[in-house]
């Protein structure tokens, strides 16, 4: 269902991003990029124990007219930001949430491979292959 | 003698038999004996070997320098191919294939080759049938053992390292074809026919042979290196030997194990590990319908390895541990990333030992050319998940991953195809189950979960709070079993609490709801379903500390604690009283659950002969009211004759509280108090009568203490009435409350009459209880009620509003 699928690490460059228009990418990137701060700002708003009580779905971060930006942070801070077409029958909060469960476990995959140094781009066949069944979903 | 030119692979081939026949080891000449054994092996005619030696200018030198052994097999292959040898040909022959020679060390190798001879062809896949690999096999293993000792003392030889590449299964020619890609199956070979069939360390193949294939697309040299990049040795130094060591490999020599045996560039130390791996690694080509399926040689060697890096079989891998032993094979990361993906099965970051030899097996075939499969096949699954059984045949998926299954596989496969994208199924099943399996073990969904549900996001959730209603606890709680109940028996301790409540509130929701647990009570009491409905959620909210997600705030409101334990109000009515006085201490402090407050239901407050105050409408009731409530209850006293029994001490309770001062009451409430059920009215009449027989001193004294606790609740109360006109029964409520606990403290001043008096007492307390109970679910429902409203106004609301964002 979603357009565009990115992933941010904790200093705020892309991990992975991948939309499905390929043609329309470089306007994804940017969305994407601005919507990190405000994801920035949600996750500076809790204070106290961090990260117990921050929940780690953000909620919809930015909608605009074409697309809704929903977010979703890690404990390490490690950002999933997923943007979906807003012609699209509206997903529920649930839908979303699913998927970004489904990211993080995908995510936490390629995190356990020892062949993986984190910040390096995310070249796994196995997430990607996650990644294009949440994005096929929508065509 | 003219130049010549050797492809890389006539280069490799031919460089290979030169070390093979340089027995003396002198890297330089071949040795006659050697050379024209070789030559011999070439099955050509002496005259046709003599000419050859004479060609390629041995005859000139006296014995074989390389280039001229280079010529001679060259001119060999152009004997063989049917070509007339001629120097100029040499060049000039394209494809020529590479020379074929049959010489075998044993008899069982010459018989070998012999049959290899025989059903040599030019094609690349020989289809074996299975005795001759059976036999094969057999040589293989005989050859092996020969070949291994030989590996120890001669480092130069390899022929074990070589072997496994060049015992493809389907043929030697197969394998042969596939000259040693370092990477990526490069797809066509000459079509040279193997001069030596190597006899293939072939495992049994029952199926079609043409599966092994595919492991032709794999280079010795690779694999040496590889062996000996795993056993530690520089791979560098093998690196310029690949080329030469590979066409040794290639060289299907007879003598087979002994060519391959002769690989100067195998400086590397190989150990025996390495020699045996390669062994392995040979027999694992073979005759595989299923490439991926690991022999047991090879398992066992992965099983040795294991142990080099973790002593117990049983244990894990780390994943550091697993990355450097990996590394040392010199794949790319990617690939080895790949790899562990595919391996790493329950996905913890260590390798079990299943997991370890489907690994390492993946890096050999890697090594060899094969390209790695999109999803593990099913050979390589670890034995844990029992993924067999249920995967079934995979369909055949073209350019998925590799399938396991041979039958599968042979179709996909073309003969001669070193290809490593090959049409295997995928293992669909296997995968999703894998996937779940991953899923389900991942934690991120459930913390995410907890997020969720701990965030108590409605307010109302609050009023969950449980005010303490000790005095009925055991009443209230077997209140909401019966409102679980459809049909609650008139038995039931409460059922008069019950009865009561409908009985107050006639036109009351609130009566309604009620009902539930009367439902046999109440009959004439409307909305009763949506009541019903109601106690559900009441009950079962009871039960729950959290609702939920704040999705139906009727079901908050109801959320109250469990009922705490049941006090032991029998010994001391006083105790009993100032557990009232607590209860209601309590109520206060939970302002925000107006359906807590467990006020009887509409029990005519008794004027308490101290108070006479504050004659409002139920909130006079009271206490101050309880004055005016005389004079309404007896009028209302043969309304509800059920409520006789209680409204004593209805009225009691309600007197006392009365007092504290239900003065801010509205007037309104002494309407509805007036309207309310005459219930009340009449047991408050009784109360007062009971109560004037008990010292009004006491009753005020009661009063006195029991004051605080009841004034918040009516306030509650007087706000529900806001709400609700019902909340008439609110105050009555309050009021048998009230008077309830004025007539429990009276109770025990009596010392006179303790016994009949604490008998009394008790009775009178329970009755109150029971009262409160009554009450207390009937202001539950009418929040119930009010918080639907509420929410259909809310949903009305978002409907009307336009959406202000997207």
């Amino acid at each position: 269902m979603a357009v565009c699928i990115a992933v941010i690490a904790k200093e705020n460059y892309p991990l992975y991003i991948r939309s499905v228009p390929t043609q329309g990418e470089l306007k994804f990137h940017y969305t994407v990029h601005t919507s990190l701060d405000v994801v920035e700002e949600k996750i500076s708003g809790v204070g106290k124990a961090l990260a117990d009580q921050r929940e780690l779905y953000l909620g919809l971060l930015y909608p605009t007219e074409d697309y809704k930006v929903y977010g979703y942070v890690t404990n390490s801070k490690v950002k999933f930001v997923i943007v979906v077409d807003s012609s699209n029958t509206s997903l529920r909060d649930n839908e979303i949430r699913s998927m970004f469960r489904k990211l993080h476990n995908s995510f936490t995959d390629v995190m356990c491979n020892p062949f993986y140094n984190p910040g390096d781009p995310i070249q796994s066949k196995a997430f990607d292959s996650i990644v294009s069944t949440m994005m096929v979903q929508a065509f | 003698m003219e130049s010549l030119t050797l492809s890389d692979v006539e280069q490799k081939y031919y460089s290979e038999l030169f070390l093979f026949c340089d027995v003396d080891n002198t890297k330089k000449v071949a040795s006659n004996g050697k050379v024209l054994d070789l030559f011999r092996a070439a099955q050509l005619s002496n005259e046709v070997v003599h000419q050859i030696t004479e060609l390629c200018g041995a005859t000139r030198l006296g014995h074989f320098g390389r280039s001229q052994f280079y010529i001679a097999l060259k001119l060999i292959a152009l004997a063989q191919s049917g070509l007339p040898l001629r120097v100029e040909s040499l060049n000039n022959v394209r494809d020529l294939p590479l020379p074929r020679f049959v010489m075998g060390k044993n008899e069982q190798e010459m018989r070998h080759a012999v049959m290899f001879a025989d059903t040599e062809n030019q094609g690349p896949y020989l289809p074996r049938p299975p005795g001759r690999v059976q036999a094969k096999k057999v040589s293989a293993h005989e050859m092996i053992q020969p070949c291994v000792p030989t590996v120890d003392p001669q480092p130069d030889t390899t022929s074990p390292v070589v072997s496994p590449h060049q015992s493809p299964p389907t043929s030697p020619h197969a394998w042969r074809k596939h000259k040693r890609q370092a990477s990526g199956g490069n797809v066509d070979r000459q079509p040279s026919v193997p001069g030596v069939v190597w006899p293939p360390f072939r495992e049994a193949q029952p199926g079609p042979v043409t599966g092994d294939g595919l492991w032709s697309a794999h280079s010795p040299p690779p694999v040496q290196e590889s062996w000996v990049s795993f056993t530690d040795t520089p791979p560098s130094c093998t690196l310029p030997m690949h080329p030469p060591s590979a066409q040794q490999l290639q060289q299907e020599n007879s003598n087979g194990g002994l060519l391959l045996l002769t690989q100067p560039e195998s400086t590397t130390v190989r150990t025996v590990p390495s020699s045996m791996t390669t062994n392995e690694i040979q027999r694992q080509t073979s005759g595989y319908d299923d490439p991926w399926k690991i022999t047991d040689e090879q398992r066992q060697y992965y099983i040795n390895q294991f142990k080099t890096i973790q002593a117990d079989l049983t244990g894990f891998i780390p994943g550091s541990a697993a990355k450097e032993f990996f590394t040392k094979s010199k794949l790319p990361i990617l690939e080895l990333s790949h790899i562990w993906e595919l391996s790493d099965f329950d996905k913890d970051g260590a390798l079990t030992l299943d997991e370890f030899c489907a690994a390492f097996h993946l890096v050999v075939a890697r090594k060899n050319g094969y390209d790695l499969p999109e999803k593990l096949p099913e050979s390589l699954m670890p034995k844990l998940i029992d993924l067999d059984d249920s995967a079934g045949v995979p369909e055949p998926d073209p350019e998925v991953g590799f399938s396991a299954s041979p039958v599968e596989v042979t179709p996909n496969k073309s003969p001669s195809m070193p290809s490593l994208n090959q049409n295997w199924p995928e293992l669909n099943q296997s995968n999703e189950q894998w996937e779940t399996f991953s899923e389900r073990s991942s934690s991120s969904q459930t913390l995410t979960q907890f997020d969720s549900n701990i965030a108590p996001a409605d307010p109302d959730t609050a009023i969950v709070h449980p005010v303490p209603i000790r005095m009925t606890p055991s009443k209230i709680h077997m209140q909401e079993m019966e409102l679980k109940r459809t049909g609650s028996d008139h038995t039931h301790p409460t059922s008069p609490l019950m009865a009561k409540p409908p009985e107050l509130s006639e036109e009351t929701k609130l009566a309604a709801a009620i009902k539930f647990p009367g439902t046999t009570v109440g009959d004439g009491y409307s909305s009763s379903d949506s009541f019903t409905s109601d106690q559900e959620p009441i009950s079962s909210a009871v039960n729950r500390q959290r609702s939920h997600s704040g999705t139906s705030p009727e079901g908050l409101k109801v959320v109250a604690p469990p009922p705490p334990p049941p006090r032991i109000i029998t010994s001391h009515s006083r105790s009993s009283s100032l557990d009232m006085n607590r209860n209601f201490a309590a109520v206060p402090a939970g302002p925000q659950q107006p359906g807590v407050v467990a006020f009887p239901p509409a029990v005519p407050p008794r004027p308490l002969p101290t108070q006479t105050s504050v004659p409002h409408g139920h909130r006079s009731v009271e206490g101050d009211g309880l004055p005016s409530h005389p004079s309404t209850s007896p009028q209302q006293m043969p309304e509800q004759p059920n409520f006789a029994d209680f409204s004593q001490f209805q009225v009691f309770a309600v007197d006392q509280p009365a007092d504290d001062g239900e003065k801010p009451s509205d007037s309104g409430q002494a309407e509805r108090s007036a309207e309310t059920t005459g219930t009340m009215r009449t047991a408050k009449n009784e109360v007062q009568a009971e109560e004037r027989n008990a010292n009004s001193v006491n009753s005020a004294k009661v009063s006195t203490p029991l004051a605080p606790p009841p004034k918040p609740v009516r306030r509650r109360l007087k706000s529900e009435d806001e709400l609700r006109p019902d909340v008439e029964d609110l105050p009555q409520k309050s009021t048998v409350i009230a008077t309830v606990l004025a007539t429990q403290p009276s109770i025990p001043r009596s010392i006179g009459k303790d016994k009949k008096a604490i008998q009394a007492s008790i009775r009178r307390n329970k009755e109150t209880n029971t009262v409160l109970a009554r009450l207390n679910s009937e202001l539950q429902q009418q929040l119930k009620d009010l918080l639907e409203e509420r929410i259909s106004l809310e949903v009305q609301l978002e409907q009307l509003r336009p959406f202000s964002h997207l």
